[in-house]
């Protein structure tokens, strides 16, 4: 190459030089990124604060509960007052004590079947969405019927059968979750994988396993990470719900969805044993919606700083 | 800049065929050329004239639908029908490609040190992610990107267009292939940024003497890099030759009007208005009989233009022009 044909290039690199000098004090790692939009996010930093503060409650709650986890047969059931935060059940049990014990199972539900079932919901939908042709017909029909099936129904009789253990509820649960999520990842990897950098990631060598994981399912860590955070929230409503229908959690365990439903029995005079367990469930709910919010935003690379 | 005579890629009678509702579309028909170790062969076209097709078949990049004949040699191995993991061996390692639209060729999530880091990754296993993180940080600055240290850390959209064409040409690079293919690389830059990126290309061929196959509707990006130029027209070749071959002795009309086509400062005759080419590209699917340019064409002749496919023929060293009357048009030239 001569000389007088480097001069341009030179000069165009120096201009760019300087652009890029002037940006530096700005530039960041993307992981400081990352933090940096998240700790920002002030909803998601109180999700994030409250299910911190309630992990550590329920599942420290064997040195955090202020009283013994333990029938008192003869202490009155008494409604909240200053001794107990939350009242007294009707065993004797300080309520607030036996709240904390009951959200041990409840987020313990709520988190794995929230993990488990977004990551099959997640591979089933790219899988289809990418390969197309039977493999989509197979496992978009198969999603089809799981969505067909009456999931309230199938979860009774399932965990009748099953038993009542956590992993069993944890599975069932999750087992009949990951359609949705499986569908919404389906449809956007239809529309990705026609993308021009799959084709020059395949232009490089890349094998299909390869660009699912590496370059599509990234892009879709919005839409995954929403819908994780909504997938927790419905997994513990589910487990309520079951339980308060009595298939879910059995005795002598107990779960904030099992609280309700033995509440229930006492609504017009102890609503308070109702109350409790109903908002707690409705806090986690709502801390781990704003998470996902804070999440979704942090993780997009284009967003304002 | 001199090429050996050494075939790296060679391709013999390459078709490609797509099925539509209204019967077989001939994207490519009937291709075949070598490209020389260190040569740059610039394929110029029309849009749907079959470069980018036939550039695709060569790796196997094309959907399933396409039926693809011919054969496709990469010294001497054929690429053709390979299974896609075998082909995996090849893309981006013995031949890769540079796409026209950097911004849709970059993973928007995956910093562009990465994507390029995986280029390396891909082809070898082995590699210390330090090791490969030098080689591209190496790679930035071969092909002119300030601070690459810095730069391998940030997102395509906080490159610049120009920036990203040359991230796209460091990915191409990193495993240093014998062939490059770069389908319109500088078509969505501006002029002075185009400068910039063929001279990228040209210092990457001095430095690795890969070959080149550059894919492009621009005669004036072609005159000034490529060695050869192949002028396709409606998925065939009509013309084959040197850029002086092509240009200053034009043997096919199609290639005479695409180059009549263009305007030109130092032979501007005032109130003169630019030639063209009458008439539309045939239709892929309903091509006419005969030779697919005889309906446009100023020189064509009934009975032989409109019955029989021209051949290529030779009409001077290293120089074939698939038209009935090549040598008769060349001599035309040289009197006019």
């Amino acid at each position: 190459m001569s000389a007088n044909l480097e001069q341009p290039l030179d000069v165009a690199s120096e201009a760019e030089t300087a652009l890029v000098v002037g940006s530096a004090a700005v530039a960041r790692t993307q992981w400081q990124l990352f933090r940096r939009r998240f700790f920002r996010h002030r909803l998601a930093m109180l999700g994030l604060f409250i299910l911190v503060v309630l992990c550590v409650c329920t599942f420290g709650a064997k040195w955090v509960a202020p009283y013994k986890n333990t029938p008192d047969l003869l202490a009155d059931a008494a409604g909240p007052s200053r001794k107990h935060w939350f009242g007294v059940d009707l065993v004797g049990r300080d309520y607030l004590t036996t709240c904390l014990y009951a959200g041990r199972i409840s987020l313990k539900i709520g988190l794995f079947v929230s993990v488990i079932s977004t990551v099959l919901g997640t591979l089933t939908g790219a899988i289809a969405g990418y390969f197309g042709k039977a493999s989509e017909q197979i496992l978009m029909r198969v999603t089809d019927l799981f969505l067909l099936l009456p999931s309230l129904a199938v979860l009774a009789v399932g965990l009748k059968l099953a038993g009542g253990k956590d992993w069993t509820i944890i599975l069932v649960l999750a087992g009949l979750g990951w359609m949705g999520i499986a569908r919404i990842v389906r449809g956007q990897v239809l529309s990705l994988k026609e993308k021009e950098f799959v084709e020059a990631a395949r232009a490089i060598g890349c094998s299909h396993t390869r660009i699912i994981i590496r370059h599509i399912i990234p892009n879709l860590v919005g839409p995954i990470m929403v819908n994780a955070s909504l997938a927790v929230a419905g997994a513990i409503i589910a487990e309520s719900t079951l339980s308060y229908l009595g298939f879910g959690v059995q005795p002598p365990k107990t779960s904030w969805g099992k609280l309700l439903a033995d509440g229930k029995e006492t609504i017009a005079t102890k609503g308070y044993l109702l109350y409790f367990p109903g908002l707690l469930i409705i806090l986690v709910t709502l801390a781990v919606n704003f998470l996902g919010d804070g999440l979704r935003d942090a993780t997009d690379p284009q967003a304002k700083h | 800049m001199a090429a050996s005579r050494e075939v790296v890629l060679s391709i013999r009678n390459l078709s490609v065929e797509f099925k539509t509702d209204d019967g077989m579309l001939k994207a490519v028909d009937d291709l075949s050329y070598d490209l020389m170790a260190g040569e740059t062969l610039g394929i110029v076209g029309e849009s749907g004239s079959g470069k980018s097709v036939s550039s695709m078949a060569i790796l196997g990049l094309l959907p399933k639908t396409a039926k693809i004949s011919g054969e496709v040699l990469f010294r001497g191995e054929s690429l053709l029908g390979r299974p896609e993991g075998e082909l995996r061996r090849f893309r981006g390692n013995k031949i890769a490609m540079v796409f026209q639209d950097a911004l849709a060729s970059l993973n928007p999530v995956m910093t562009v040190g990465k994507q390029i880091a995986e280029a390396i990754e891909v082809h070898d296993s082995a590699i210390s992610s330090t090791a490969a993180r030098d080689r591209v940080v190496e790679l930035l600055d071969i092909v002119g990107i300030p601070e690459p240290s810095r730069r391998i850390n940030q997102y395509p959209h906080e490159f610049s267009g120009g920036m990203r064409q040359r991230a796209m040409i460091a990915m191409s690079i990193a495993n240093e292939p014998d062939v490059l293919i770069a389908d319109e690389p500088t078509t969505a830059l501006d002029v002075t940024i185009q400068a910039q990126v063929m001279e990228v290309f040209e210092r990457i061929q001095e430095r690795t003497s890969s070959s080149l196959l550059l894919i492009t509707h621009d005669l004036g990006v072609v005159a000034g890099v490529a060695d050869r130029v192949m002028v396709m027209y409606a998925g065939r070749q009509v013309e084959l030759g040197s850029v002086d071959d092509v240009y200053y002795r034009t043997a096919h009309p199609y290639a005479q009007g695409l180059l009549a086509s263009l305007p030109r400062l130092d032979r501007r005759v005032p109130g003169e208005r630019l030639h063209r080419i009458k008439g539309q590209p045939p239709s892929l699917i309903f091509l006419p009989p005969g030779c697919a340019f005889n309906p446009r064409c100023p020189h064509a002749k009934p009975g032989i233009c409109d019955t029989s496919r021209p051949e290529m023929q030779t009409v001077g060293f290293a120089h074939a022009s698939s038209c009935h009357f090549a040598s008769e048009l060349m001599t035309r030239e040289v009197a006019s």
